[in-house]
């Protein structure tokens, strides 16, 4: 499987997929740690991360997948939302809240 | 930056060099740290995603190389606090 098709499973196999340097635990940089830190206080946990700074290949891919330059970069339902700035803001406005809303609802109950 | 951000044509532009308050941390030796406002036309309209792509597309050549870190206010001219 190439790098291309890897990215593009984690990220349409998961409602909500970070891509970050380093762990929730352990971010290690300051804008995936702000993105983790709105994760938290949206109250989603069982989001995915994956770390960058553990494959190369996948540091270098996920900026070609995304069409984006920069990491973090969160996915929700397959679809970049964006980077620390455009996370935060919408933070901020609310859309984020009510989108990951969504997307939890849609998983938590499944069609009968 | 701002000669490469002047096709977007804006009518305000701030770039902060932040560089000094990250030097030495792990993984910033490839360029730094900066914090640009841009206020241009042509962002309305234009999704937060398209409008950051814009800027990224206008800086191409320095995002590669001289730009570790970028944060991004873009606005279009009805958004911009007078």
């Amino acid at each position: 499987m190439s790098v291309q098709e890897k990215i593009h499973q984690t990220v349409t196999g998961n409602p909500v997929v970070l891509y970050m340097k380093g762990t929730p635990q352990f971010p290690q940089c300051g804008f995936s740690a702000t993105v983790v830190q709105i994760m938290k206080l949206c109250g989603v946990q069982n989001y995915v991360s994956v770390n960058v700074l553990a494959d190369p290949e996948v540091r270098e891919g996920i900026k070609q997948y995304g069409n984006w330059p920069t990491i973090p970069q969160l996915y929700v339902s397959g679809d970049l939302v964006g980077g620390c700035d455009i996370v935060r803001e919408m933070f901020q406005t609310g859309e984020l809240q009510k989108l990951l809303e969504q997307v939890s609802t849609a998983t938590s109950s499944p069609p009968a | 930056m701002q000669e490469r951000l002047a096709v977007l044509a804006p009518l305000k532009l701030e770039i902060e060099d932040e560089s000094a308050r990250h030097a030495g941390h792990a993984g910033a030796a490839g360029g730094g740290h900066y914090r640009i406002t841009i206020v241009a036309p042509a962002f309305a309209g234009a999704s937060r995603l398209a409008r950051h792509r814009m800027v990224y597309d206008a800086l191409l050549p320095l995002m590669q190389h001289g730009i570790h870190a970028l944060a991004i206010t873009a606005l279009s001219p009805d958004e911009a606090p007078n």
